[in-house]
């Protein structure tokens, strides 16, 4: 099949960013997106110019390293899918794709589609953690947690951190992220003594990381691969709000 | 060299209570003047790296990922073990290390693995503690699945993303501990070398993969945690990065690299479809609870599989091993259905797959509750191969997926180099010649959570922190200057091939002589043949010259690079080890009915090299393996 790519180079941070056109005339049905990136970034080591930068690593859409725009939507067409798990069977032979990285002011451009995402993690310091010492666990089945909310606290867990979400929000905002974090952890007693500082402290990160606030667009929801319900962002909002009325919030101390 | 495993002595169930007893102790007030380097950031970096920083050691953290949490543990689906006998089905502490043993084929350390069994339980309690959402009854208790190699249900899952579970609870818990100063962390940073300067590990040598800074680092003690070594097939499970690298280099300063021939086979992957291909993908091992393995009973059989019917198949792992059935260990299943494909049974394009069938079970369990138990394994089959399992069976075939292989360790885990350390997948532990399901994820959070912790003291109260090494002593801006040129060589390198391109033919010839199947002309071909493609390498490999900051292909060539000249070291090792174990299959050595045959009398060692120089024959040394309570038999599985 025949494609037309046209993909972001930019050289680093602070250099200047552009389309650039590639026709690619011998794509296969059965081959990812990522591996025809590969081709191509084969061909044009070989012309001598600098072939794409672009992040992946496991390749079976769980590590969250891959994920940029593909035609304008973040991790491209089929839904519940990242980059890495999408094939070219998606796309109509003769079709021109746009790729550009997540864009966004908290994930600055590093190179071509490589973003820079340590805000995420940034967030997750902030109170994304059960602060349990190693060794001081009390037996597993101790504390019998109904399969229910076990269940959703895993449909939570599931988010990946590839940062979709904000490339997708309108407004920059990483709400879904932050929700899906805290909503895991509160949905399990283990995380019910650290529970509001958790809220006021990683919502509050997520301000001063410059990410912007949630107007219910649902954008995230939409291209979110592992199907992260927005759900979690009216959890995390009450949360917030319970927390607020009762604490203020403290920096974390030492275990 | 000394090779001594300071295995404690006393009765097996008392050793690790005896060694923790007699180790050093590092007062609490002392814990904070020692620095710890680790490199790795899965399940055994990450939780190691939070460990020792919750003791009150300064850590520095590395991995070339741009998050701590996307290290390839991530990828693991299917579950953890543990004796916690909550089925009340016969399990204990005993039967985990029997069967672990047994599963090895009887080529690990026996107290190495009774203490991961018996440390097994306390890993289900932490990462519970930590929030990990296990699967669960309607009781609110946690639920169990059963996988190979076992009779009883001892696997504790998260759906199909048990390894992503595990590893976001251990990288909370470093999270924690980098919020609070005790860890630093520094992602996009690759390990190039290790410094040894007298008699011990100083520290390490790191690339910037941002800004292609290469930085030292110097610590009390190094700890590596960088995984296996599979993406020397190139087509493997593994991600993208994974590569031998850290571990590579630190052999090639002296610490010895034990069994590298034991290479693990998984049975259950989609088969390659594409010359483009990049990479294999699993599908759980957990699968094989519910799908059953079959193949037309006559060759060359071209109907859709619908049109077969039951009369015309062959259900080849329950026919041959009745007991065990569909759930007979990975090497066993593995080898069982390469045969079949050999004899011109296999389905697909190229012939080279099976059928997994979910039909059966669907009919016997209804569609929903399959879908509760795999579904997102199913959607990822259907996303790559566009089949959907419900309706027709899943094609799979084995690819490379682990390493039970690694850096040489003694009963603490430190390698031959004091203050080296090495856990996880990287290092040759418990698994023998061939790991048991499940078994992958619990050793990574034992040596992690449990063990590291408990041993580096005993080493590090050996020595004085004033006597770290500075980063700019000698030793250290010595490894810098080859670093250096190293990556100036590489940059240069303008000829006719990409990186990939010699890392697929390395891959291939690696497949087919030293893959499932081995044999000493093979090996010996293989031997010839790769110390020239190294030569072609560095002559005509081309790397993108766009600069020493980021720079992708750069990084690839660098890791290619240390496969070229450790593929060697897996060859020589496969040579040397005349006879068949695990997954180490010698076509030479196998029962009449086609199983691996040992040799114990003249095999039960460890191989431990030592390394002589890249393209000199290395030095083999033996650890001799005793077998006290687990008495070396045939394995069988029928």
């Amino acid at each position: 099949m025949k494609l037309t790519l046209k993909v972001w180079r930019q050289a680093g941070p602070r250099a200047e960013g552009r389309l650039v056109t590639y026709p690619i005339d011998d794509a296969s049905l059965d081959m990812s997106f990522l591996e025809m990136l590969d081709v191509l970034n084969a061909r044009l080591l070989m012309k001598g110019e600098r072939p794409i930068a672009f992040d992946s690593d496991c390749r079976e859409g769980i590590c969250g390293s891959c994920g940029f725009l593909i035609g304008g939507v973040a991790h491209g067409p089929r839904r519940l899918t990242t980059a890495c798990q999408l094939f070219l069977r998606e796309f109509h032979d003769g079709a021109t794709i746009v790729v550009e990285p997540f864009r966004s002011g908290a994930l600055p451009v590093i190179k071509d589609l490589v973003v820079d995402r340590s805000a995420f993690d940034l967030i997750q310091q902030a109170g994304g953690f059960i602060s349990a010492r190693t060794g001081g666990a009390s037996e597993a089945n101790s504390v019998p947690i109904a399969k229910e909310v076990s269940d959703r606290a895993m449909d939570a867990a599931s988010c990946i951190g590839c940062a979709a979400c904000v490339a997708a929000c309108p407004n920059g905002s990483a709400m879904l992220f932050t929700a899906a974090r805290v909503s895991h952890l509160s949905l399990l007693p283990q995380g019910h003594p650290e529970r509001k500082q958790r809220a006021l402290r990683m919502v509050d990160a997520m301000d001063r990381l410059g990410f912007g606030s949630c107007s219910n667009h649902g954008e995230c929801e939409a291209v979110c691969p592992k199907g992260i319900s927005i759900d979690f962002i009216a959890r995390l909002n009450r949360e917030f709000v319970k927390a607020s009325a009762v604490e203020t919030m403290e920096p974390v101390r030492k275990v | 060299m000394d090779l001594n495993a300071r295995v404690p002595d006393g009765p097996i169930e008392k050793k690790w209570e005896k060694r923790c007893f007699e180790m050093k102790l590092i007062n609490p007030a002392n814990k904070r003047k020692y620095r710890v380097i680790v490199v790795g950031s899965g399940l055994a970096g990450a939780s190691a790296a939070a460990s020792l920083g919750q003791l009150g050691y300064e850590v520095l953290c590395f991995c070339f990922q741009d998050s701590a949490r996307r290290a390839h543990s991530i990828a693991a689906q299917g579950g953890i073990n543990a004796a916690k006998n909550y089925q009340n089905d016969g399990d204990s502490v005993y039967r985990l290390f029997y069967d672990t043993v047994k599963g090895g084929d009887f080529r690990s350390r026996e107290a190495n693995v009774y203490r991961l069994a018996e440390i097994s339980n306390a890993i289900i309690d932490q990462c519970v503690a930590l929030g990990v959402p296990f699967g669960r009854e309607y009781s609110g208790y946690l639920a169990n699945r059963s996988f190979g190699g076992a009779q009883v249900s001892r696997t504790f899952y998260a759906r199909g993303q048990t390894g992503q579970q595990l590893l976001l609870g251990a990288y909370a818990a470093l999270t924690g501990q980098i919020a609070v100063g005790q860890v630093r962390m520094f992602p996009r940073s690759e390990m190039l070398d290790l410094v040894v300067a007298g008699g011990r590990a100083r520290g390490i040598v790191v690339r910037d993969l941002v800004t292609g800074e290469i930085g030292c680092h110097a610590a009390d003690a190094v700890v590596l945690a960088t995984g296996g070594y599979a993406n020397a097939f190139y087509l493997s499970t593994n991600a993208l990065g994974c590569n031998v690298t850290a571990i590579w280099r630190a052999h090639r300063r002296g610490a010895f690299f034990a069994n590298p021939c034991f290479t693990q086979i998984h049975p259950t992957c989609i088969p390659v479809a594409g010359e483009h291909q990049s990479k294999l993908t699993l599908m759980s091992e957990s699968l094989r609870n519910d799908g059953r393995i079959w193949v037309p009973a006559k060759g060359d059989d071209r109907r859709h599989p619908s049109e077969i019917p039951e009369s015309e198949r062959d259900y080849f792992l329950e026919r041959k091993y009745p007991t065990f059935g569909n759930l007979a260990p990975r090497d066993v299943s593995s080898r069982a259905a390469k045969a079949v494909c050999d004899e011109g049974r296999g389905v697909g394009p190229g012939g080279r797959g099976v059928y997994l069938d979910f039909a059966e079970a669907i009919g016997r369990l209804g569609e929903g509750v399959i879908r509760e138990r795999y579904g997102n394994l199913f959607e990822m089959y259907e996303q790559i191969t566009a089949e959907d399992p419900y309706r027709q069976p899943m094609r799979i075939y084995p690819a490379p997926h682990y390493t039970m292989g690694g850096l040489w360790v003694d009963y603490n885990l430190m390698s031959n180099v004091p203050g080296l350390h090495v856990i996880g997948e990287a290092n040759f532990s418990d698994h023998g010649a061939n790991r048991l399901g499940a078994s992958a994820l619990m050793q990574g959070l034992a040596d992690g959570y449990f063990i590291i912790p408990n041993t580096i003291g005993d080493d590090l109260a050996r020595v004085a922190p004033k006597d770290r090494f500075p980063e700019d002593h000698p030793a250290f801006q010595e490894v810098r200057k080859e670093a250096e040129e190293r990556i100036r060589k590489l940059l240069s390198a303008q000829g006719s091939r990409p990186v990939e391109s010699f890392h697929r033919e390395l891959g291939e010839l690696l497949w087919q002589t030293c893959g499932m199947a081995r044999n000493e002309k093979g090996l010996k071909t293989a031997l010839e043949r790769i110390p020239i493609l190294r030569a072609e390498f560095w002559r005509d490999v081309r790397v993108s010259n766009e600069g020493e900051d980021f720079n992708q292909s750069l990084e690839r060539a660098g890791r290619v690079a240390d496969f070229m000249e450790f593929a060697e070291l897996l060859v020589n090792d496969a040579l040397q080890r005349d006879e068949s174990c695990g997954a180490h299959f010698r076509e030479e050595h196998e029962t009449p009915d086609g199983e691996a045959l040992r040799d114990d009398a003249n095999f039960a060692y460890v191989a431990a090299w030592e390394f002589a120089g890249v393209g000199k024959p290395p030095i083999l040394h033996k650890e001799q393996l005793q077998f006290e309570h687990v008495p070396l038999s045939q394995r069988s599985y029928k």
